[in-house]
Order: structure tokens, then C-alpha cells, then sequence
């Protein structure tokens, strides 16, 4: 993984004291909650339902043991000895005291962490595909591109007040892990005719209030152009972005407005300047350097076929189960990646305790493995793990109750903090997403049903993804009531889609029957192997429709 | 505290309204050679600054008189409507309505580099403290300040960040080149 | 007579805790807010509370509504509920879990 050297060591302490003397300021009356407001966004700190919440970054989700050690002192130190893994790859504390946030930036200094631009009108923390490195179908290592975007994002003179956040995401596979085209900004690595690699580029995608799918702005990019046209788009929307309206201020609502040619048309000009200044161009050696960092460790020369393991999972059922849903094919021989569910039946999605965070930089220690990752599905990955070591990894996760044997399925939900948490929030998501987990416990039911990626928003914001989930439910509120809107068929894969609303929203107490419901229709429609997202492509939304709403006292 | 005419309370950011303001100009305080007319004020003989609409309206008139002209513009309103009159100007006085309208960062950076502007981009209105360096990198060297910020705060708010990572309008040497030179 | 009542509430700068407003002074449980009937004595404590933030001790004053169950003060809104007590997810943190803590919410 990225190491920092003396430059970039020097930009976050500079970034440290900065907001340190933001902070006094702020205390002494300097500077009013009007003005301060985007200063503290802009080191990712919100005021929330109950005290202030400090979002951490994640660099495209990648974590040594020493971080972890060190989120885990800071959720003790500071907050109440738990953290929460977003869906962009990060991590927040909840109960953060502002008057603490310079030490607590000063402590994450230590280990080439920050809060930089996890909020505010910026460009924020750049995610990438979460099995980068390990992946079978991957082409590149994502986080090249990532770290090199990184980079330049940070702290950029220009692009520090933008209508609104603006967010990138990298994914180097045919199969999308980092849903790229529901980012403001998306790249996926490609290789073009000629054999080369490069960068097809997307723009306005997003979730929120208008979810959009975003549009190729660049067909093909070449390495060396990279930033040059990175800056051009995000020039444009500095430009042009509205300012008068925040809930049309997104690139998303640009990219509509204009049309996608008339913003391409805008995108190369800009670039075709920028490119000629030569001032951002990104040399071979460059790009070298940077993919040092991403090299993968040495892998031992191991078979495929490890008795071992497949004894362990003939012997044990509860490993077994694991290994069918947590553990995916690596492209080395011998080696697996293996998926921590932080989605314990009825337990609260995404949260680890200081505990739970230490014992797994305890475990990278000891088998050897120099990082774990945060996957934008609030679960956490093991990338390089050899087979034979699986058995003993899984007693160890079991342990900490982080083995729960449910990637992808119908009770590995994502869910925004929601009403309990969140200041912006209209409705609770995590009790929805317990209820919904309880219900569905049983492992057979779960086999059953197959992969189903659920994901809960409690308002608009979208921070959920619901628009992306297989099924999405949107928490709204109805004169201060909770109510549920229930969506199927999005999803933030290559085959990015937009989920259908069914209906009329649903109370908290009958959200869940409504759940099980689709997915009852789902069980008696499926053909072959379908999954629940395929069924619903193929038959539509009404079936689900009638049988979410049967009951209900008026026609639909 | 905010430094141009936001002392922690909210005040208008028209100068016409008899606010005290101070001009630094690349680092030190500067009287001010212009004299900005409001769009039905008469012209007087020197230097004088005109918004855009007025300058619309008045080119032939304005640019025929033999004194310093500028041009202020409002934050939707892009440098390139100039159009070939920028050579003209010696002033380009960039409003800030808010300090979270963050296109003046943008005009700024484009007469710089895409127009080849050398004359004197002065940022007005409502920005901070915070957002003077970036002002500085973009292209930004001359700031309307409230009478009692002093050159001290501003020449700590320039030296806040030792190390830049990306290029911009003044040429500062990114940390790319600084490591290309370590490694030297 | 209004159905609700109101209560006026911020939340505190250094550390973010929810406050409630009770005649001049900032108290942290909801049971020992004061509570307005009348819209005049509620706008006018709204006001009062300008003080606060110019001398930063809370940020974004604002007035909820409350209504009478069966003796005992409730927010109208979930959402004011929710902030008086914690997190409904983990009733071993916030507000709820202390002493102090008024359980008819």
C-alpha cells in the first residue's frame, strides 16, 4: 500500500495545525458556525443527532495494521469504543467532542491517516474496487489510479468550493465492485484495440434526491492524460455547476442540462488546453513509482487444490457455509479472499468495536498479511489469504462474531446510520435492517433465496444506495411518522441500474412483511438460476407489486 | 475571522455602502488606483473599474479614454465575455457573493493561463481567511480586506500549506518536482 | 389553548450535546426543559438564545413541539424523541443510559 514520505507527511500535519487554529478561531468567535461550517466539513466533521461525528479516510479502503490499531485507540480515547464502515470505504465516530478533534487528527497524523475532504463542496475520498490486487478478472490495480487522483484532489486550490461534493471512484475489472457509473466521476480501466490501457471515463452519475447513471465523457484516456482530463471536467462543473439551487447543484443535474455531447464538447476543449500546457501530464515513471506502492506481496508458489482446506470444510459445517459465501477465488493459486461480515444477524450493519478492530490487526499480524479492506458494502476484506490458513482465520473470526456467513445474501445489508444517528435523516434504517435480518436468519432460507443485495437509506440523501439495491428502501417521514418506500431492481454493478419504486410507502410495522413478500413472489417466479435482481428484469415490477400491497384495503 | 468585510456578523459586501476596506496587493497594503463607479456614477478622470454590464453597454466610450480601466464581474459572469478587450484592462475585480461561490476560483485560473491575463486580479466580497492561499495559487494578487486585517494573518494564511501537490496559476513547484529533485 | 407546547433546543459547541433551554440556563434532560405555551414566550427565549451562540456556548437554536401523554412531556416528531434519549438501536448510549435519564420517553 501507498507509504507516505516526507511531502505528503508534511501536507496533513500542515492540514492538522490549520484546522487547529480553524477550531480556535471558531471557539474565540472568529469565525461564526456560518463560516466554520465548510472548514469543519472539510476535515469531516458533522454535527449530528446527538454530538458532533468525525468521518475518517479510507483511501480506497485500504488498511494497515498500525491504522487499525490506531482507530481502534481513537474510538476509545475520544469516542465510545466503536467505529461504523461506510459505503464509500471509510470510517466514523459518532460521539466526537470538537475540542478534541485536533488530537484526535494529530494521533491519526501518526499513522498517515486524516479526515481530509470526507465532507464538504470537494472533491472526497477516491473508493476503488475493494478485492483490488487479488481479483481474478482484474486488468489493473484500481488503486493506482486512486492514489494518483488522491493526490491531486487534495487540498486543490481551485476546487475547494464546488457547487456541491463531488465523488470518483476506480474500478480496474470487467466485473464493477466500486459501482463507477453512480459516482459524479467514475473510471473504469480498459484496454483498447491497439492493446493499450486506459481510462473510459464517466460523469453525472449519482444517488440522492434525482438518482442518474453517468455517461461516458471519455472514451478512451490515455495514462499520461489522466489528471489533465479529470481537471477539465471538474473545471466545467466549477463553471457551470449550479449555485442557486443545492438540490440541483450535483454534476449529475450539469450533465442533464447540457446534454452528455454538449459536455463532452466542453470536457475536450478544456482538456485539449490543459493537455497542450503540459502541466499535468502524468509520465511513465510516474505512474512506475506510484504502482510500486500496489505491487502484490510475493505470493508463495501454492497449489489450487489445498487438502487442507477442503478437509476442514468437509469436516465442519458451520466452515463450510462460510467458505460458500465468504470466500472468493483469487488470482493466485493457493490463495483466496476472504469477506468479514460486519452484518451479524440483528446486529447494527457496518459497526466494529475497539476490540474487534484491534484482534484483526492482531490477526493480519499473524498470518502475515500486511492490510484488510472496507468495501463499500460496509464489510471488511481480507484480499491475500492462503487457503490452508482459512480453517484457523475462521475460528478466529468466529470468535469476535465476525464470521457470520452471509456475503451477499439477503441479510449482508447495507443501511445509512439513519433517524438514530443522522441529523439529515427522515426515518430509521438499522431497526429496518435488524427486523429484516432476523426475519431471514435461517441459513437454508438464505441459500435459498441467493444473492440479494439489500440496501436501506433513511431519507433522500441516498447514503444508503437504495437507489442501487437489488431491493431499496427509502425511509421517509409523513408528519413526523416513519414510513418506508420500497424499490426493486437497482443495481451499482457493470449492469448499473435504477430501481422502481412499487407504491405507496409502507409503515414501519408492515415494511418488512412487504419485504418478504417480493421476495416470496421472487421464490415462485425464478427460472434456472436466477438471481431475485434477474427475476424482477425479466417479469417486472408488477407481481411484486400486488403481493407487497395484498391486504391492503384500497386498489393499487 | 472572515476577512473581507465579515467580522464574525454578516455585512453587505458593496463598497458603495461605506464599509472601510483595505486593498493588499501582492503582500502589502496598496492605495487604491481605481475608483469603482457604479453603473449610473459619472466618470472621473483616472483609473476606474465598471461592471461588466457597463462596460457592455459603454466600450467604445470607455476604452477611447486615456486612463486605467478594470472590469468586475459577478461570479456567473465568465472572464472569456471580455472577448479581445481584456488586453485593454489592467484590473479584473472578481466578486465573491458568498465565500462558498467557488467559481471566482475558476475565472481567476482561466485569465491566467487560458487568457494570458497579466494585469491585476482583485477578489472582492465575502471570502475568508481559509481561502486566501488557494485565492493566492489561482491566480489571485490582490485581496479588498476589512480595515482591521492585518499583513501578519495574511502572510500566516499564505504560509499555512509548506507543500502543494498539484500545478496552478503561480507556478509554485508541486511536490512531484520536489521529489524528482530529492531524488537528484 | 394549543394542543402542543414548546420547548426550545440547541446543541452545545465544544462537544456537541444535546441542550434544552430552561429560563436562561442549558440542561441536558428533556424533563427539565421549560416548556412554552404560549408562541410569544417561546419566540422570545428563541431570541434570548442569540446570547448563546454570539458567546459560543451552543449552535443552531431552534423550537420543537411537545405534547402531553398521559402526564408526561413527548416530542411530536420521532426525530426530537430520538435526540432526547439516543441512539433507539443502542440503549447503552446517550442520554438514555444514564440515572438521570426520564424512561416515559
Amino acid at each position: 500500500m501507498y507509504r507516505y514520505d516526507e511531502f505528503d507527511a508534511r501536507v496533513v500535519a500542515d492540514r492538522v495545525k490549520q484546522f487547529r487554529y480553524q477550531v480556535e478561531r471558531r471557539l474565540a468567535g472568529e469565525l461564526t458556525e456560518d463560516e466554520f461550517k465548510p472548514l469543519r466539513l472539510m476535515n469531516g466533521l458533522y454535527l449530528q443527532l446527538h454530538a458532533y461525528m468525525l468521518r475518517i479516510a479510507v483511501p480506497y479502503g485500504t488498511l494497515a495494521p498500525k491504522q487499525l490499531r490506531m482507530l481502534a485507540h481513537i474510538a476509545r480515547k475520544y469516542d465510545k469504543g466503536y467505529g461504523h464502515f461506510t459505503t464509500r470505504q471509510n470510517i466514523q465516530f459518532n460521539w466526537i467532542k470538537l475540542v478534541d478533534v485536533p488530537d484526535a487528527l494529530a494521533d491519526l497524523a501518526t499513522v498517515e491517516m486524516h479526515a481530509i475532504q470526507t465532507s464538504g463542496n470537494c472533491i472526497r475520498n477516491v473508493t476503488a474496487d475493494h478485492f483490488a490486487g487479488a481479483a481474478r478478472d482484474e486488468l489493473e490495480d484500481p488503486r493506482i489510479l486512486a492514489e494518483i487522483v488522491r493526490q491531486w484532489s487534495t487540498l486543490h486550490p481551485e476546487f475547494s468550493f464546488l457547487p456541491r461534493k463531488f465523488k470518483i471512484a476506480v474500478s480496474g475489472s470487467e466485473h464493477d465492485r466500486a459501482a463507477v457509473k453512480f459516482h459524479d466521476m467514475g473510471v473504469e480501466i480498459i484496454r483498447n484495440d491497439e492493446g493499450r490501457v486506459g481510462y473510459r471515463v464517466y460523469a453525472g452519475g449519482g444517488m440522492g434526491r434525482t438518482p442518474y447513471i453517468g455517461h461516458v465523457v471519455g472514451d478512451f484516456v490515455e495514462k499520461q492524460d489522466i489528471l489533465a482530463f479529470l481537471e477539465a471536467v471538474m473545471r466545467v462543473y466549477n463553471q457551470s455547476g449550479r449555485r442557486d439551487n443545492l438540490f440541483k447543484a450535483r454534476i449529475k443535474i450539469l450533465v442533464n442540462a447540457l446534454g452528455p455531447e454538449e459536455m463532452r464538447r466542453q470536457v475536450m476543449r478544456e482538456f485539449k488546453e490543459i493537455k497542450a500546457s503540459g502541466a499535468l501530464e502524468v509520465p511513465a515513471e510516474e505512474l512506475a513509482r506510484i504502482a510500486q506502492y500496489f505491487a502484490p506481496p510475493a505470493f508463495e508458489v501454492l497449489s489450487d487444490n489445498a487438502p487442507d482446506y477442503e478437509a476442514a470444510r468437509a469436516a465442519s459445517p458451520a466452515f463450510h457455509a462460510w467458505t460458500e459465501t465468504n470466500v472468493t477465488p483469487h488470482r493466485a493459486p493457493g490463495y483466496a479472499i476472504a469477506t468479514i461480515s460486519l452484518k451479524p444477524i440483528g446486529g447494527v450493519p457496518g459497526d466494529a468495536t475497539h476490540e474487534q478492530i484491534d484482534a484483526l490487526a492482531d490477526l493480519l499480524d499473524e498470518f502475515g498479511m500486511a492490510e484488510l479492506r472496507v468495501s463499500h458494502e460496509q464489510n471488511l476484506v481480507l484480499p491475500h489469504v492462503r487457503k490452508k490458513d482459512l480453517p484457523a482465520i475462521f475460528a478466529k473470526l468466529d470468535a469476535l462474531g465476525l464470521a457470520t456467513p452471509n456475503a451477499g445474501l439477503v441479510t449482508d445489508i447495507i443501511a445509512c446510520p439513519g433517524l438514530d444517528y443522522c441529523d439529515l435523516a427522515n426515518a430509521r434504517s438499522i431497526p429496518i435492517a435488524q427486523k429484516i435480518s432476523e426475519r431471514f436468519a435461517d441459513l437454508d432460507r438464505q441459500h435459498d433465496i441467493g444473492e440479494l443485495k439489500i440496501k436501506i437509506s433513511g431519507c433522500i440523501n441516498a447514503c444508503g444506495h437504495h437507489h442501487a439495491g437489488h431491493i431499496g428502501v427509502l425511509g421517509v417521514d409523513k408528519k413526523g411518522v416513519e414510513y418506508y418506500q420500497l424499490q426493486l431492481g437497482g443495481s451499482g454493478a457493470e449492469d448499473a441500474s435504477i430501481g422502481d419504486i412499487l407504491g405507496p410507502a409502507f409503515g414501519k410495522d408492515e415494511i418488512v412483511d412487504a419485504v418478504e413478500g417480493v421476495i416470496g413472489v421472487y421464490l415462485e417466479r425464478r427460472e434456472k438460476n436466477e438471481r431475485f435482481l434477474d427475476t424482477v428484469r425479466r417479469v417486472g415490477i408488477e407481481p411484486f407489486k400486488e403481493r407487497a400491497y395484498a391486504g391492503w384495503a384500497f386498489h393499487i | 475571522m472572515g476577512v473581507s468585510h465579515m467580522t464574525g456578523e454578516k455585512q453587505a459586501p458593496n463598497a458603495s455602502e461605506g464599509i472601510s476596506l483595505r486593498l493588499i496587493r501582492d503582500g502589502a497594503f496598496v492605495e487604491d488606483q481605481y475608483v469603482t463607479l457604479g453603473d449610473d456614477d459619472p466618470q472621473p478622470a483616472n483609473g476606474t473599474i465598471v461592471s461588466l454590464a457597463r462596460f457592455e453597454k459603454e466600450r467604445d466610450a470607455l476604452v477611447a479614454r486615456n486612463a486605467p480601466l478594470g472590469v468586475r464581474l459577478k461570479s456567473d459572469e465568465s472572464p472569456e465575455r471580455l472577448g479581445e478587450d481584456l488586453e485593454r484592462l489592467s484590473v479584473i475585480v472578481l466578486e465573491f457573493p458568498k465565500f462558498r461561490d467557488g467559481r471566482a476560483f475558476s475565472w481567476a485560473r482561466m485569465l491566467r493561463t487560458r487568457l494570458g491575463f497579466k494585469g491585476e486580479i482583485r477578489a472582492t466580497g465575502h471570502f475568508l481567511y481559509d481561502q486566501l492561499a488557494h485565492m493566492r495559487r489561482v491566480g489571485f494578487d490582490a485581496f479588498e480586506v476589512r480595515e482591521n486585517f492585518t499583513l501578519d494573518e495574511f502572510a500566516r494564511a499564505m504560509g499555512e500549506m509548506t507543500y502543494v501537490y498539484q500545478p496552478s496559476a503561480d507556478g509554485r513547484r508541486t511536490i512531484r518536482e520536489l521529489r524528482a529533485l530529492a531524488r537528484t | 389553548m394549543a394542543e402542543t407546547d414548546q420547548i426550545l433546543t440547541a446543541n452545545r459547541l465544544r462537544d456537541g450535546e444535546v441542550v434544552y433551554w430552561a429560563a436562561g440556563r442549558w440542561v441536558t434532560e428533556l424533563d427539565q426543559a421549560e416548556v412554552f405555551a404560549e408562541d410569544a414566550a417561546a419566540e422570545s427565549a428563541l431570541k434570548a438564545a442569540d446570547a448563546a451562540v454570539r458567546a459560543r456556548q451552543v449552535v443552531n437554536p431552534y423550537l420543537f413541539e411537545v405534547r402531553r401523554e398521559g402526564g408526561a412531556l413527548k416530542p411530536v416528531k420521532e426525530r426530537e424523541i430520538i435526540r432526547a434519549a439516543g441512539p433507539t438501536v443502542r440503549p447503552d448510549l446517550g442520554k438514555q443510559s444514564s440515572e438521570a435519564f426520564d424512561v416515559s420517553l
